[in-house]
């Protein structure tokens, strides 16, 4: 059992261990499970001390783990990660940490059931990233559901029934349309698809995603087209793109607060995965001819996105809204089909899950305290929170993408790829980054500066030192990729460079100046 | 006839025999020397006995054919036989509490379902629409007692008198449709039918025997539009009665469905699959969207099984290999995850017909937290949702709906398997997310014991499906290659 195994299935090793805890002792169980995610987090840095991130070509699958599963159906275990699911990893085990931390006080009831629930997301989330093999993927993409549905469910807000079930059912109409398109794969592989007259290349049938990215180019475009469609319905209302976003408010709403983090830092970029570890590279043509509208769909997702944050009454929506804005960032710059924007897309993908993951968080504290979430509650916080003020104001920065902090350096990225392709495109996101900053800072002026009117504010604490030390980690990451993005920027190179090569390629023939160690050899050569 | 191919029906014998004794044991000493139920089972075990001792008798499972070619113990038979005795052994033990506190007669009781048993061994074994008949109106006759049992209890015997009239049309129905065939093919065996088939190239009088053949058999597994009849039965019938009529006899109705279609009437599947094709959509859509608005477990659970006979329809439809596995392992892994779902149901307090409201089950969680989580598993089984061993059936139907053809179909089959989740999640949300006041929960034994294998069965097949994919690879393979290599010859 190798240490990818190791890192997806510690968290689930905790939930066995927390079976046996007695229920009335919440202390122990947080203790463990604070324990559990900290060790899982401890694995999942071994994964990235130890990444090759020189790594080129097919050699981007590391810590390859493979084995016999289900013969008769063709499926094997296959497990390894490239430079964007290692980030992605990092994020989730780092945010595990912080999601079970900040529960402590916030869950008061069925404890043990939680922070249970709490670990076996966990183990489907980066089980999802590492899986290799469609059938698997498919598996702990369903598996992450389950634990979700229940975390809302169970300790959500007053709608959380409602929720809980539009999240879960939403999620599994997508899902299984994409099930029917790795299913088109799965034949066109091997015997083809007579009713679209489609003939097949009968290779040995596979759901290895490897053996997927090699012959993608050989599928018709007509074929491209649909497969396409199916996985984009199964990761769109993932992400969400406009217009399948209409579960994202209502979860994040009812969702606890460790559920929002959980379900904004890692569960919406599963969908942003999808896209780029499955629908570019195995489906280029579909891509580019879907791609017009994704990219709009992208760019009305940033604005609707913005204004409909700037008439929120309720923090949490807002920041809920944000998320829709945030993510058609993401896919804008993805999108753009060269490698600064998919580095861009990846990169943000990291600072959304730390922004808005903060921003959440520091929702979640004022709603411990005072049970309200309603900006018009508030109002001259500063005076009576200096620091929950200032932890807030960096949050809200970094989110909204000021230099030095992480979201600009994500936002910047994706602007000069998406410029690069089209200018347009970057005219319109950046009127996105402009009402990013409106809504931000709207928020912040109501619900921080002013009088201290609401006498109910008055006597609210600080921030103590618990929720102290979860933001200080937040900040610090924040800073850290403002500062230095490169640790972040190096295992992404090479992964992004396969897949252009893959969804694209002549991509680096037609721009050798650019990018000349992304050269091919031949075009190196030839000077 | 040879004689010696009596030995071929020995677990039909024996199960015959033993449910004959079993009406005449009441009246004997038996009845204090030991309880039905262990005499019930002590017969299913010979039977199960006897059957695999004959599975090794015959030394060429695609050859046998016995009676005449009225009669095939071959691997497609065995397989189902084995189900069957396995689902019936499951309902044996749901039904002792439950006969118990109703004080009606059990030897009488066990009797009828081994006769539907008997019935549906012959189902499983028949290659002649005769022997198939026969053994339909034998398990057809048998659950018709059996749903009006409780004689007292006005709903059950209005179940029964519904059943049993719209039952004796539909078999009409069957009979004039295999009447029909009969008359253009000119015989009844099922190779003879293929041989003639094949010669045809159209006929009305043929079409319109098949369609009504399909008719008849689509209300015994109750598809839209002869549905009608399901949620009343099921709602009055009692509680392990109903788990046998979802169960096992809809499995039965799927053997012979499986059996006709792809032997006997293969060659004109360009002509009937177009027609099921419509049924199964009608089933999955009616079915889902009925039971979304159910209070009642029992009728949301009969339009479930209306759904899923929609869903394993695709099976037949598809006219494949991995068609008629998908069949195959459907009614297997959704036999399994129902009789589970109908246990944790009889666990609830049991008088009357109490414990079958959706809101009995709330706060399900902190009462029997392990049962819960069973139910939880069984309903996700029957949703389709990974790892549990429902995905599996479903992976294998969509495939083969998509391979041959059929790709809208599959579209709607998809999209109303997440329909489906949403009254799946109806128990799921009362059990886990309301604290209510959950009915009682007796357990019992037998109960435990039947809960915990079909839990083990549904989530070990779920997660290792290899083992059940390749015996139904061999059970399945064999059928389908042979009657295929038969009508090559007979050209």
């Amino acid at each position: 059992m190798g240490i990818l195994n190791i890192v997806t299935y510690i968290p689930a090793i905790g939930a066995l261990l927390l079976l046996f805890f007695r229920k009335d002792n919440p202390a122990a169980i947080r203790i463990t499970a604070t324990a559990v995610a900290i060790i899982d987090f401890i694995a999942s840095l071994y994964l990235w001390m130890n990444f090759d991130s020189k790594a080129a070509g097919d050699a981007i699958w590391q810590f390859r783990e493979k084995y016999e599963w289900i013969p008769s159906l063709h499926v094997s275990y296959d497990f390894g990660i490239d430079g964007i699911a290692l980030l992605l990893i990092v994020l989730t085990t780092f945010m595990g940490i912080i999601a079970i931390v900040s529960s402590y006080s916030a869950i008061d009831h069925r404890q043990k059931e939680y922070y249970i629930l709490l670990l076996l997301l966990q183990t489907g989330m980066i089980g999802t990233f590492c899986a290799l093999d469609f059938f698997l993927f498919y598996l702990f993409w369903e598996i992450m559901l389950v634990p979700m549905y229940f975390i809302i469910g169970i300790w959500g807000g007053a709608r959380k029934l409602y929720a809980a079930i539009k999240f879960f059912l939403y999620t599994l109409a997508g899902s299984v349309l994409m099930l029917l398109s790795i299913l088109g794969l799965y034949f066109f592989n091997s015997d083809g698809i007579p009713f679209l007259n489609i003939p097949g290349l009968h290779n040995p049938p596979t759901f290895s995603v490897i053996h997927y990215h090699q012959i993608g180019h050989l599928i018709p475009p007509s074929l491209q087209f649909w497969l396409f469609l199916g996985f984009f319905f199964g990761f769109a209302i993932k992400v969400p793109m406009f217009p399948f976003h209409t579960w994202l408010p209502d979860a994040h709403v009812e969702a606890p607060t460790a559920g929002s983090i959980i379900l904004a830092a890692v569960l919406l970029k599963m969908g942003t995965y999808g896209f780029v570890r499955f629908a570019l590279p195995i489906l280029p043509d579909g891509t580019k001819q879907l791609l017009p509208w994704v990219v709009g769909l992208a760019i009305i997702g940033i604005i609707y996105g913005a204004l409909v944050s700037l008439v929120q009454k309720d923090m949490k929506k807002l920041v809920a809204y944000s998320s829709v804005s945030h993510l058609g960032f993401v896919m804008l710059g993805m999108f753009a089909l060269n490698p600064m924007g998919l580095k861009g897309s990846v990169l943000q993908m990291i600072n959304h899950g730390i922004s808005t993951g903060a921003l959440f968080l520091l929702v979640g504290f004022i709603y411990e305290r005072r049970h309200t979430r309603l900006i018009s509650e508030y109002g001259g916080l500063a005076k009576q929170m200096p620091m929950y003020a200032v932890l807030f104001l960096i949050a809200a920065l970094s989110s909204m993408g000021l230099p030095a902090l992480n979201g600009f350096i994500g936002e910047f990225t994706i602007l000069v790829g998406a410029a690069n392709r089209n200018l347009w495109w970057a005219v319109f996101a950046s009127v996105g980054i402009v009402l990013g900053a409106a809504y931000l800072l709207w928020l912040y002026q109501r619900v921080f500066w002013g009088p201290l009117d609401n006498p109910k504010n008055r006597d609210v604490p600080d921030v103590n030192g618990r929720e102290m030390a979860l933001m200080f980690a937040l900040v610090a990451v924040m800073i850290w990729i403002g500062v230095y993005p490169k640790p972040f920027f190096e295992p992404l190179e090479e992964p992004v460079n396969y897949i252009v090569k893959k969804v694209d390629p002549t991509y680096f023939d037609r721009n050798p100046l650019v990018y000349p160690a992304a050269q091919p050899e031949h075009v190196a050569e030839a000077k | 006839m040879n004689w010696n191919d009596l030995i071929f029906l020995l677990p039909e014998i024996i199960i015959a025999t033993g449910a004959s004794l079993m009406l005449i044991a009441p009246v004997t000493g038996i009845r204090e020397a030991v309880s039905a139920k262990w005499a019930m089972l002590a017969v299913l075990a010979i039977t199960a006995g006897s059957l695999i001792a004959c599975s090794w008798a015959v030394t060429d499972l695609h050859q046998s054919k016995y009676f005449g070619r009225m009669f095939a113990l071959d691997g497609f038979s065995i397989f189902f036989k084995l189900l069957f005795i396995g689902a019936i052994a499951v309902i044996v033990l749901l039904s002792d509490d439950y006969l118990q506190e109703t004080r009606y007669s059990a030897w009488e009781y066990y009797s009828l379902v081994g006769f539907a048993l008997c019935g549906m061994m012959f189902m499983a074994s028949g290659v002649h629409l005769a022997t198939i008949y026969i053994g339909l109106e034998l398990l057809s006759l048998s659950s018709y007692i059996l749903a009006g049992y409780f004689k007292n209890e006005q709903k059950s015997t209005e179940a029964a008198m519904k059943y049993f009239v719209l039952g004796a049309v539909s078999s009409a129905i069957l009979l004039y449709g295999i009447s029909l065939i009969y008359g253009v093919c000119g015989s009844l065996n099922l190779f003879d039918i293929a041989r003639a088939m094949s010669t045809i190239v159209t006929n009305d009088a043929l079409m319109f025997g098949i369609i009504l053949l399909a008719c008849g058999l689509c209300f015994k597994i109750a598809a839209v539009p002869f549905h009608v009849w399901t949620p009343d039965v099921y709602e009055g019938a009692p509680t392990p009665i109903t788990a046998f009529l979802s169960t096992a006899s809809k499995a039965a109705a799927f053997a012979i469905f499986a059996r006709v279609f792809y032997t006997g009437l293969h060659d004109f599947h360009g002509s009937w699959n177009n027609v099921l094709a419509t049924v199964s959509a009608l089933s999955m859509i009616v079915g889902n969207l009925a039971a979304i608005t159910q209070n009642s477990i029992k009728r949301m659970l009969a339009y479930s099984s209306i759904a899923h006979a929609g869903y394993a329809l695709l099976g037949i439809i598809a006219v494949n290999e991995m068609g008629i596995r998908g069949v195959l392992i459907y009614t297997f892994v959704y036999v399994f995850a129902n009789l589970g779902i109908w246990s944790i149901v009889l666990m609830m307090k049991r008088h009357e017909y109490a414990g079958e409201q959706v809101s009995d089950f709330e706060g399900l969680h902190s009462r029997a937290p392990f049962w819960a989580f069973a139910m939880f598993i069984f309903l996700l089984s029957l949703g389709g949702i990974p790892p549990t061993a429902g995905f599996i059936g479903k992976y294998f139907l969509f495939y083969a709906a998509v391979q041959a053809g059929f790709g809208w179909l599959a579209i709607i089959a998809v999209l109303m398997s997440a329909v489906s989740m949403f009254y799946y999640l109806r128990l799921v949300v009362a059990m886990y997310l309301r604290d209510g006041k959950a009915a009682d929960v007796t357990t019992s034994g037998s109960l435990r014991f039947v809960a915990a294998v079909c839990l083990v069965v549904t989530i070990i097949f779920g997660v290792l499906p290899d083992r059940l994919v390749k015996q139904v690879d061999a059970s399945a393979k064999r059928m389908h290659i042979q009657d295929a290599v038969m009508r090559n010859v007979a050209k």
